[in-house]
């Protein structure tokens, strides 16, 4: 750790001296932006709610993978630290909203999503 | 004993003055710090408590009754017993008790407040305020509660056979309502301090106001009701008002104390007391006994008050409540000739206003068709020969009245409502007639008789005796035009005459016939439908006659024992009983005309001829023109209305001077266009532009993004996305600019 504490020093004072070289950090963060892109379209273009539900999940992997990203640039544990709480709450909430979309689908025996929009205010 | 140390100590407090500005002077010519000793033995008078609770606890059983569902009798009987239990303990204790020394019976600390500046130091000014629940007896509330609780006693015995059609919760609901009355009246007279009369004063109005509005089907009732009960808050304004500036002036409102600081002013007559708030206390005063008591120009909710059923006009509206206005300016005597004494203008007021009322309800009774609302406006003119006589310094005059109009006038209602409950409701006198020939009517008829013949002033009689000694009184007592007040007096004793036998003899004499009320107008008579010839009179019962016969017995008996004074004491023991009290401490200063005459005799022997010969001329004229010769009354008011000069006068008064009418366009009417204004005010500008238009504001705003919630998810997901793209782009924009 004090290794890491110095090299935090150093990377304060001189920008020069990161410890992942910039190309690599900017490919890493391009792979998120594109995995949330893609959970983006996928979740304004499908009616599925299984489906949504999947590209909300990739939306969320691609922040999770920015922050590793921002954390290993940083030289600092708490991104990773906060993926690991951030994979906890998406099983925790990925178990509740299937739970919700079987009992809609009980409710009415189809997965589209326009089947509830009945719901809206006015 | 350490609140017995605060007693004392706050008791010092109240008797130094409750104001340093304008309280009691420590020093002399005041005998301030020896106060009139009250003896409280609680030995012999312990008992005198239980005239208070036994209403109170008939009143908890009649209402537990209505929750049981009781259909019987019960409640009646739970307050005929509760009120005969207290008439015998009033007796009791009235026995025992020595007018000269007033007695306080302690029930149970009720206000006891105390406070100071606060600064600590030797110049702290201390206010108290003291009002314990305690009795005050002395002669004027031993005599009032006597023919109170007797009264209560014997109307409730009779409302046990009025109000039988109605057994089950209206029975109740009824008794009930008799019994907080019979409270709040005890409580009233008995009270040893202002604020436990005001109690009283507002729980009688309570008790009227719900017996009033019995038959709350009725809207006339319920309109009776509510009009009794805001014309008497007018004059309990007046009582609040006239209560708190004594407060405010003496520091105190136990009668004990103010009386004591009373006597000792009055006695030297040096008018220390007379700053702006002792010279406005009687006229304060004044205004509650004119709304209680239904005097000008408050008197209009009495005749209106009829609306109840009888046995509740007997009783509130005639004997009893209506004499609580006597007796706050009896008990407050004091003040009024305090005021006298320092050139005021409160007690002839008094005695011009009841005069006047006398004069103008009696001109108004002659002309009414309705027995009920006659008997009312009789009620007032008599209520006002009360305050006259008050006015006049004869406190005796106008006590005595009180008892002997109580008894009178409570018989006649009684009467009047028995020939209302046998005749299906019927009051107008022209659908009844020679009900004397009537089977089972003949105690009806008599014992009105005797009622109206006491009311009438016809020599003889306790109304003649207790009349005239008011009357005389105006001959005798110095004062602005109290000569001419008299002659209105005598004049207004011969309308009585005439109106009051008006009654009788087109109801008991003539032809016979009758027929009932079409409206049915008093509720629970419905078994009477029908026509004239299947309509059958029921005679009243033997409750209803006997408290009838006991009633006449009693006004019989205060008319001998006023002839045997010295035998049976009735006199004289008034006499003694109300002049040791308030009410006649002090009215020797009443200044007397030195050779006080009447048409050059003694004024009490000439009016013995006088008002006896106006009540005669009066009696005989009701029996010349509506017994021996009903036509010429017809032909009378043919003549009167056909002249233009005159023919007013007969519409006027039937009409009762349209003084309701004026009431309503000069109070009413403007009052209610300054609340439709108000009204108006409050729905345009408050309500519509105020209220509504700030919430209508997010309404509009709301508006304008509603088409975004259509209830697709992608929607809100595209807005969403949309939204945090623009965010985006915003801060990309500036991390652009900055870093150019």
């Amino acid at each position: 750790m004090n290794d890491v504490a110095i090299s935090l020093t150093q990377a304060g004072e001189a920008s020069t001296m990161v410890p992942i070289a910039t190309g690599t950090i900017q490919i890493v963060l391009l792979v998120s932006a594109v995995m949330f892109a893609i959970g983006m379209v996928g979740f304004l273009t499908r009616r599925n709610m299984i489906l949504m539900f999947l590209c909300t999940e990739l939306m969320f992997q691609a922040s999770a993978i920015a922050m590793i990203a921002f954390g290993r640039m940083h030289l600092n544990p708490e991104g990773q630290v906060f993926v690991i709480f951030i994979l906890t709450v998406a099983a925790a909430e990925a178990a509740l909203a299937l739970g919700l979309v079987v009992l809609l689908y009980r409710r009415k025996p189809t997965l589209d999503a326009e089947a509830w929009s009945e719901l809206k205010e006015c | 004993m350490l609140s017995a140390i605060a007693h004392t100590a706050l008791a010092t407090v109240a008797m130094a003055g409750g104001d340093g500005s304008h309280g009691l002077p420590a020093g002399e010519p005041f005998g301030f710090q020896v106060p009139i000793p009250p003896v409280v033995d609680e030995q012999s008078f312990a008992l005198a408590a239980w005239m208070i609770w036994l209403p109170v606890i008939s009143a908890v059983l009649c209402g537990i009754y209505a929750t049981l569902g009781v259909k019987s009798r019960l409640p009646a009987w739970t307050t005929v017993a509760a009120l005969a239990g207290s008439f015998v303990i009033a007796v009791m204790t009235v026995s025992k008790l020595d007018f000269a020394k007033p007695v306080v019976v302690h029930l149970f600390d009720w206000i006891d407040l105390s406070w100071s500046s606060g600064s600590g130091t030797a110049g702290d000014q201390w206010h108290g305020l003291r009002a314990n629940f305690a009795l005050y007896l002395d002669g004027l509330s031993a005599y009032w509660i006597l023919f109170v609780t007797f009264l209560g006693t014997m109307i409730a015995f009779y409302a046990s056979e009025y109000m039988d059609e109605d057994k089950g919760t209206g029975y109740c609901r009824f008794f009930a309502g008799v019994s907080i009355f019979l409270f709040a009246m005890t409580a009233l007279v008995l009270g040893e301090n202002l604020i436990m009369l005001y109690l009283g004063w507002e729980g009688v109005g309570l008790a009227s106001y719900l017996l009033i509005g019995y038959y709350y089907k009725k809207p006339a009732a319920v309109a009776a009701a509510k009009k009794a009960f805001i014309m008497n808050r007018i004059g309990d304004l007046g009582l609040a008002l006239g209560i708190y500036l004594i407060w405010l002036e003496y520091g105190s409102l136990e009668f004990g104390v103010l009386f004591a600081a009373l006597q000792s002013d009055g006695a030297t007559g040096a008018g220390q007391y007379d700053g702006w708030a002792a010279t406005l206390i009687p006229w304060c005063l004044m205004l509650g006994a004119f709304g209680k008591s239904a005097q000008f120009p408050l008197y209009v909710w009495l005749p209106d008050a009829m609306e109840g059923p009888t046995p509740v006009s007997a009783l509130i509206h005639a004997a009893t409540m209506v004499t609580a206005g006597i007796y706050l300016i009896a008990r407050t005597m004091p003040f009024f000739l305090m005021n006298k004494a320092s050139g005021g203008h409160a007690l002839e007021a008094v005695a011009w206003i009841g005069g006047l009322t006398a004069l103008l309800a009696a001109t108004i009774a002659m002309a009414q068709y309705d027995i009920k609302r006659v008997m009312a406006y009789s009620t007032v003119s008599q209520l006002g020969y009360m305050f006259m006589g008050l006015g006049l310094a004869t406190s005796f005059g106008a006590c005595y009245h009180v008892l002997t109009h109580a008894f009178f006038k409570a018989l006649l209602f009684l009467c009047c409502g028995a020939v209302m409950h046998g005749f299906g409701g019927q009051l107008d006198l022209r659908k009844l007639g020679g009900i004397r020939r009537v089977p089972g009517w003949g105690v009806v008829c008599w014992t009105m008789l005797i009622g109206s013949l006491w009311l009438s002033g016809i020599p003889g009689t306790a109304g003649y005796f207790s009349k005239d000694e008011i009357l005389a009184q105006a001959f005798i007592t110095e004062g602005t035009g109290f000569r001419i007040l008299g002659w209105i007096g005598i004049i207004t004793a011969g309308l009585t005459a005439y109106y009051t036998f008006r009654v009788w003899f087109r109801v008991f004499t003539g032809p016979t016939h009758y027929k009932p009320d079409e409206s049915h107008g008093q509720g629970g008579h419905d078994e009477h439908h029908g026509d004239d010839h299947s309509f059958h009179p029921h005679a009243p019962g033997i409750r209803i006659n006997l408290v009838l016969a006991v009633l006449s017995l009693g006004a019989i008996w205060l008319a001998v024992g006023y002839f045997v004074g010295d035998i049976w004491g009735t006199q004289v023991w008034i006499k003694n009983a109300i002049e040791n009290s308030s009410a006649g401490t002090g009215l020797q200063l009443m200044p007397a005309g030195d050779h006080s005459t009447l048409l050059g005799f003694e004024p009490h022997t000439a009016m013995y001829f006088i008002s006896g010969t106006f009540g005669l001329v009066g009696l005989t004229t009701a029996w010349w023109l509506h017994c021996a010769n009903r036509k010429s009354a017809d032909d009378l008011r043919t003549w009167l209305t056909a002249r233009g000069w005159i023919a007013w006068l007969p519409r006027a008064m039937e009409n009762k001077w349209y003084v309701d009418e004026i009431y309503i366009a000069t109070i009413r009417f403007p009052l209610w266009i300054a609340g439709q204004a108000l009204y108006m005010f409050d729905r345009v500008f408050v309500d519509g532009i105020g209220v509504n238009g700030t919430a209508r504001l997010p309404k509009i705003a709301a508006s304008l993004f509603q088409p975004l919630y259509n209830g697709k998810l992608q929607g809100y997901a595209t807005s969403m996305a949309g939204g945090l793209a623009l965010v985006i782009a915003w801060i990309v924009w500036v991390w652009m600019r900055g870093s150019v």
